[in-house]
């Protein structure tokens, strides 16, 4: 076995990054474009009139405000529940076990148009008006899995031995909780709180179905990709959505990075 | 001392592990079980209702007609079409993944080995539509990909391509091999991972021995890499088949007028307004990627996920 690897290889490894990436660099150059009708290449001329068109449009502003709302609630509801649920599942071994892990990761490896039509057929039968809470109620139960899956990682890793010494020498469930566990675990969390904030910002299939007459961000650049408006508007939307969205991934990586599990690895 | 400090609730806890094993499963469960298992139980009735032709209404009468009603030519078009999609791009995915998985498990060192993680982090994570999107300004008539051709007096080989019946059409934005890039543009990542964490438990002795008795490269890869690799794929498959199933945005964006399962279940529910065959049309990804898993469960996928 040769130890450096092929020249064929590394053409295929590097060409299969650029595809993965092009794409979404191209997004940026349009953000600049001077032309408005259509999505000519190359640009004729560059600009940046379009971010202050952006900026002064309250739709857009609205529509932000709601995906922020939205994400930053299910979070918080996905941390605490995905934490209680690593924290059960990766402590003791007990019936139905493997059928709670299944449960938590059911609601991302079904298609997501079945966990949309399902809550808006429960919503029809239980007559359920669409609010902000409904489309929290199906953001928080996929957002549970990403918190689950890091905070399960690290539970595995911290031994239990830290926990009965602390037990020991007489700190009650709550001292241990605050003092021992938590600090052991708070890294994880927050990384998997920062991915469960972006699949929560950038989320749509689902949304589609549980937003009513609302719209969140990707509700609104849908709307504007299946009938074009304003197409520069689109484009600089595009752009800041893809810089906010590697904002957490970062932090993420950075946050988990050199544990033996590093965040982000399943969605 | 130490008695008198502690709370009777702490020591109840301790005692008796189970109480706190209870404390701590009951939130997640009741969450889980009323707003998921719960919406897709809803679900699930839904199909076994069916539309009166005549009034429209939903008749609560319990009934198979409404799956009878997928068989109709017009809807198993549409299921086998899907399915189709499906296999596809899970075959491309793992052609195009393997590579990149395997130089970044094997060979990617120190500055690149981050490189290529983030390299492959960034775009899964990043804005579904917004890599959606940025297909439509690729594929447009105006698009890059057109200029590419035109610049490099090349566009007589799409043409050619796009003449071909079932993969083309008037151009790449309305034909099944823009649904396909797309789709396999998207999901990609997802294939990558899997792969690369399954490759990075091959020792590299393994490969070794192999070349020291006699193997060449190429065999190595057959008899070798690839065999220890398919848990890999198959974990990796799981999520690019099912996700191309249930997608509805990506072939109503890029693609021809003829519908996919997403595509159905959005219509029918919204502006058709018969849920039930909505309803009867989503459960086929369920029972397909029910049948699937077990599949995969037997192949030792889950391991490698």
């Amino acid at each position: 076995m040769h130890s450096k690897a092929s020249l064929g290889l590394k053409i295929a490894a590097i060409g299969g990054l650029l595809f993965l990436h092009l794409p979404i660099l191209l997004i940026f150059v349009y953000a600049f474009t001077t032309e408005d009708k259509s999505y000519q290449w190359p640009p004729p001329g560059l600009t940046l009139q379009w971010f202050e068109v952006t900026w002064n449009r309250p739709d857009v502003w609205q529509a932000l405000g709601l995906s922020l709302k939205v994400a930053s609630i299910s979070t918080l509801i996905a941390i605490v529940l995905g934490t209680l649920c690593a924290a059960a599942v990766a402590r003791s071994k007990f019936f139905g076990r493997e059928t709670i892990s299944l449960l938590v990761i059911l609601p991302i490896a079904l298609p997501g148009i079945i966990t949309g039509i399902s809550l808006r057929s429960a919503f029809n039968i239980a007559d359920i008006p669409f609010s902000t809470w409904t489309i929290i109620l199906g953001h928080a139960t996929f957002c549970i899995v990403v918190v689950y899956n890091n905070a399960v990682a690290r539970f595995r890793r911290t031994s239990s031995s830290l926990i009965e010494a602390s037990m020991d020498l007489g700190a009650t469930y709550w001292q241990t909780l605050r003092f021992v566990i938590l600090p052991n675990m708070a890294t994880a969390i927050l990384a998997g709180g920062m991915l469960a904030f972006a699949l929560s910002f950038d989320e749509v299939i689902v949304t589609t179905f549980t937003a009513g007459q609302q719209q969140t961000l990707p509700i609104w650049m849908l709307e504007e990709l299946v009938r074009p408006r304003q197409r520069p508007v689109t484009n600089v939307v595009a752009m800041v959505v893809v810089l906010v969205t590697f904002l957490p991934i970062l932090g993420a990586y950075y946050l988990t990075r050199g544990t033996e599990t590093v965040a982000g690895q399943g969605k | 001392m130490a008695k008198a400090v502690r709370s009777p609730l702490s020591d109840a806890l301790w005692r008796r592990p189970n109480l706190l094993l209870l404390l701590l499963i009951t939130p997640p469960l009741l969450w889980l079980g009323i707003v998921y298992i719960g919406s897709l139980f809803a679900l699930l009735v839904q199909s076994f209702f069916s539309i009166d032709e005549f009034s429209g209404l939903i008749n609560y009468e319990f009934t198979l007609k409404t799956y009878g009603e997928l068989l109709r030519a017009s809807n198993f078009d549409i299921l086998v079409r899907t399915i189709a999609m499906a296999s596809a791009v899970t075959i491309g995915a793992a052609i195009v993944a393997f590579p990149i998985a395997y130089y970044a498990a094997r060979y990617a060192r120190g500055k690149w080995k981050a490189v290529f993680y983030l390299g492959v982090m960034l775009p899964l994570w990043s804005s579904y539509l917004v890599k959606v999107y940025s297909w439509k300004l690729i594929l447009a008539k105006e698009g890059i990909l057109n200029w590419l051709f035109e610049t490099l007096h090349l566009s007589w080989v799409l043409e050619a391509y796009l003449s071909i019946p079932g993969i083309g059409g008037n151009s790449l934005s309305v034909s099944w091999t823009g649904t396909f890039l797309v789709f396999l543009y998207v999901w990609l990542p997802f294939m990558i991972l899997p792969i690369q964490a399954s490759l990075e438990r091959v020792p590299p002795s393994m490969l070794e021995a192999s070349g020291d008795l006699g193997a060449k490269p190429g065999q190595t890869l057959r008899h070798v890499i690839l065999p220890l690799a398919l848990p890999g794929i198959i974990a990796g498959s799981i999520f690019t088949f099912s996700l191309t199933m249930g997608d509805y945005i990506i072939p109503q964006i890029v693609g021809t007028s003829a519908r996919m399962i997403g595509q159905a279940v959005y219509q029918f529910q919204g502006t058709a307004g018969n849920i039930p065959l909505a309803a009867a049309f989503a459960v086929v990804p369920i029972v397909v990627m029910g049948i699937y898993l077990t599949l995969a469960k037997r192949a030792g996928a889950f391991d490698a996920l």
